[in-house]
């Protein structure tokens, strides 16, 4: 590297990314993987999928929202199709509050800032309360997509332990006590209560007042994401830790997992002097979300049975969720653990000592069925005995084979394992954490 | 010019297909801008009746790894009599067993680093201590690991303590039943691509040196761009690039490779040239060594691809 930052100049030498020198810090960790590569089969048909985390949209009216669609265009085309405002369309807002109260949520439209999915919101509010070095406190494990963001904005994640009832509070506040007592500023706790991404766990309500309590007495904000509260599987629907603290926590919502995950609709839900903020922020990163989109989610809502649409999403994801739960009953090897929700998309499968899921995702794919390692949730690199299962995107049948051929791949991976066990001994001591299913 | 039309096949279900994908996105825009029609398929199962159905006037194989490489597509394109760039079916095997590879190789007197190769049943009947101490005293440390098929170094790595080999095998494992073990040469990581002239001839094109950042020119450094340096030429001296042109003309002829086929060669320290591993069906992303390769021969990427074509074309012509 040249003191200028320019990339050397050498005849015949070449670099196919001459802009090297002058990322960003935060770009670091953008490089190819063998673990992206490996995704790319598995889109394939041939291959049961129980890693993305698709919404199964087969039980959509799809007829009725071509119309729907249609006629938004014609009668309110110029509106539609032009800019909107950063805060979001204001009939949507109102709609959206009367979806939160499902939830207990008493939450005004102004304080409402409509995003391009909840994705957005979480990018807005790291955005206008982290920097570099801050420490955020999330779920172990946490959503993928989160830890991204907060590596974007260069956050410490510190993981804070789930069981089977999620957050531990005592592990909350010993994190919070470790930061204070080293003078270290933690910036909010990130949480998805219910039906947890990826551990399928979810807080019990018992717990959700001590965890804000002990929040609140350190000064933490609460970044409560909840995309898949209302697919609780008998109808459930537990509190928003929102519902009972409007101070000091901000809702992250979205329409992806009860409606349509490509119209990318989402929201946050603020404290007043915060909304200012991210409707700035939100302007300065999109200009607005979708207009037409945002008018589509708002003309559904008004014109569908939406909660009969949620209903039967819940019996669709109830159906594959005991396909999953009852083909690992059935097929997978002694030594193996997994929680069981009772509601969202994921089931978090905890595989024997010395299992490296990652290290054994190809030889998932040459069996074609495919799941995410763990160590993808994990910002420290914990997770590798771990799996993320998604049940919501294929049929139950296709649960039920794909694992049948994971179970297979197990088998084979314990094979090898005590084949060379004994000269692996040394080598086993990598980073192993409790997970929900073992806490 | 050509007014020839031309599939070009790339994903499939291999573990490469990422890659290949991105190959044959590469490839079909360099072919349209010398002027061909392309169409680019998946090889999937609606592959076959495709074929049938609408007959390209040939097919250009951008998938790596399994099917494409290993001479099953090449089959089936011979069942239906369609012309295709590249080495036949039993020149592909050949080609994409590393160790028959390696063999044929030291048997015509080319150096290949020294290798052992095993089954993962072997370790399990004979026991994984015994065998992998065995390898280790004939081999050294350190030494290279590898899936005894496959390639975009999945799988590979460089192992350099007997600690790290237990669970490198693992790693290996998971990509095939096998495994390579080969000596570790220090040195210039080098690949030459060799391209048949229009007569027929293989030829050489420039080597091109491989300095990834990490020292370790694995998934990420292959496909990552500006996580390697390519020199091209190598920064090596004539002799030596005439050694190495010679290695890779040599690998390409005693495989009976055709058209095309891309050589992975290291030259150690003290100048001798040693023979990794020979591909019939190269990388062509943009990251990829061939095109690379082309560019600084002062050849065009798709005319040099639209020329293979036409040769296919003609070689099916003459049957």
């Amino acid at each position: 590297m040249t003191t200028s930052g320019q990339p050397p100049e050498r005849p015949g030498a070449r670099s196919l990314d001459p802009h090297l020198q002058r990322y960003a810090a935060r770009a670091a960790g953008m490089t190819a993987s063998e673990v992206r590569a490996l995704f790319a089969v598995a889109s394939r048909p041939e291959v049961v999928s129980l890693a993305g985390g698709m919404p199964n949209l087969a039980a959509l009216p799809l007829d009725f929202l071509s119309e729907q669609m249609a006629s938004i265009i014609a009668d309110e085309g110029m509106t539609a199709l032009q800019y909107g405002s950063a805060h979001g369309v204001p009939k949507l807002r109102e709609q959206i509050c009367e979806v939160m109260a499902l939830e207990g949520v008493t939450g005004h439209p102004d304080d409402l800032v409509v995003t391009v999915g909840s994705q957005m919101a979480l990018d807005l509010v790291t955005r206008i309360f982290v920097d570099p070095g801050d420490i955020v406190l999330a779920e172990g494990p946490s959503y993928v997509g989160a830890l991204g963001t907060f590596a974007s904005y260069q956050a410490e994640v510190r993981h804070v332990v789930m069981d089977e009832h999620g957050l531990v509070p005592e592990a909350l506040g010993a994190a919070l006590a470790a930061a204070d007592q080293a003078g270290r500023r933690v910036k909010f706790l990130y949480t998805i209560p219910n039906f947890n991404n990826p551990a399928g766990v979810t807080l019990a309500v018992a717990r959700r007042a001590e965890v804000l309590e002990i929040c609140d007495r350190h000064g933490v904000l609460v970044i409560e994401d909840n995309p898949y509260g209302l697919l609780g599987f008998d109808g459930q629907i537990y509190p928003a830790l929102r519902s009972m603290d409007s101070d000091n926590v901000i809702y992250l919502g979205s329409f992806s997992k009860t409606f349509a995950s490509g119209l990318r609709v989402g929201w946050a839900l603020a404290p007043h002097g915060v909304r200012e903020k991210l409707v700035l922020a939100a302007e300065s990163a999109a200009l607005c979300a979708p207009t037409l989109n945002q008018m589509v989610v708002s003309r559904y809502l008004a014109t569908h049975d939406w909660k009969g649409q949620i209903k039967s999403f819940q019996t669709m994801y109830r159906e594959r969720r005991d396909a999953l739960l009852a083909g690992l009953e059935q097929h997978m090897p002694a030594g193996c653990t997994w929680t069981r929700p009772d509601g969202g998309f994921f089931v978090w499968l905890t595989v024997p000592e010395g299992v490296d899921t990652k290290a054994m995702q190809p030889r998932a794919v040459t069996a074609r069925v495919a799941y995410v390692p763990g160590t993808g949730f994990y910002a420290d690199g914990f997770g590798s005995r771990q799996m993320r299962l998604s049940f919501c995107y294929p049929p139950p049948e296709r649960i039920s084979e794909g694992v049948r051929r994971l179970a297979g791949v197990l088998s084979d991976e314990l094979e090898l394992l005590r084949t060379f066990g004994p000269a692996m001994s040394r080598v086993l001591s990598g980073p192993q954490t409790p997970a929900p299913d073992t806490a | 010019m050509s007014d020839r039309w031309v599939a070009v096949l790339a994903g499939g279900l291999s573990h490469e297909r990422d890659v290949s994908l991105r190959s044959g996105r590469r490839v079909s825009a360099a072919l349209r801008s010398a002027g061909v029609t392309v169409e680019e398929w998946d090889a999937d199962a609606g592959l076959l009746p495709r074929l049938r159905d609408h007959r390209p006037d040939a097919v250009v194989i951008a998938m790596h790894g399994g099917e494409g490489e290993n001479g099953s597509i090449q089959t089936i394109l011979d069942l239906l009599d369609i012309p295709y760039v590249g080495a036949d079916p039993a020149a592909c095997r050949r080609a994409w067993d590393k160790p028959s590879a390696k063999a044929d190789l030291r048997r015509a007197g080319l150096q290949t680093p020294d290798w052992v190769v095993l089954p993962q049943s072997a370790f399990r009947e004979l026991g994984a201590q015994p065998v992998l101490e065995s390898m280790v005293a004939r081999l050294g440390l350190p030494l290279m690991l590898k899936p005894d098929q496959g390639g975009s170094a999945l799988g590979a790595q460089v192992v350099r303590s007997a600690a790290e080999l237990p669970t490198a095998m693992v790693g290996s494992l998971a990509y095939s039943d096998a495994v390579l073990a080969e000596e570790y040469i220090d040195g210039v990581e080098v690949a030459v691509p060799v391209i048949e002239d229009a007569d027929g001839t293989p030829r050489a094109l420039p080597a091109v040196e491989i300095v990834p950042e990490s020292g370790v020119y694995d998934y990420t450094a292959r496909y990552t761009a500006g996580l390697t340096t390519f020199h091209t030429p190598a920064r090596i001296d004539d002799t030596t690039a005439a050694k190495v042109a010679h290695l890779a003309v040599s690998a390409h002829r005693l495989l009976g490779l055709r058209d095309v086929s891309r050589t992975d060669a290291v030259v150690s320290r003290t100048g001798e040239v040693h023979f990794i591993e020979v591909s019939v069906s190269p990388g062509l992303t943009e990251t990829s060594l061939v095109p690379i390769a082309i560019e600084a021969d002062g050849g065009s990427f798709g005319e040099i691809y639209a020329g293979l074509v036409d040769r296919a074309i003609a070689r099916s012509q003459k049957r």
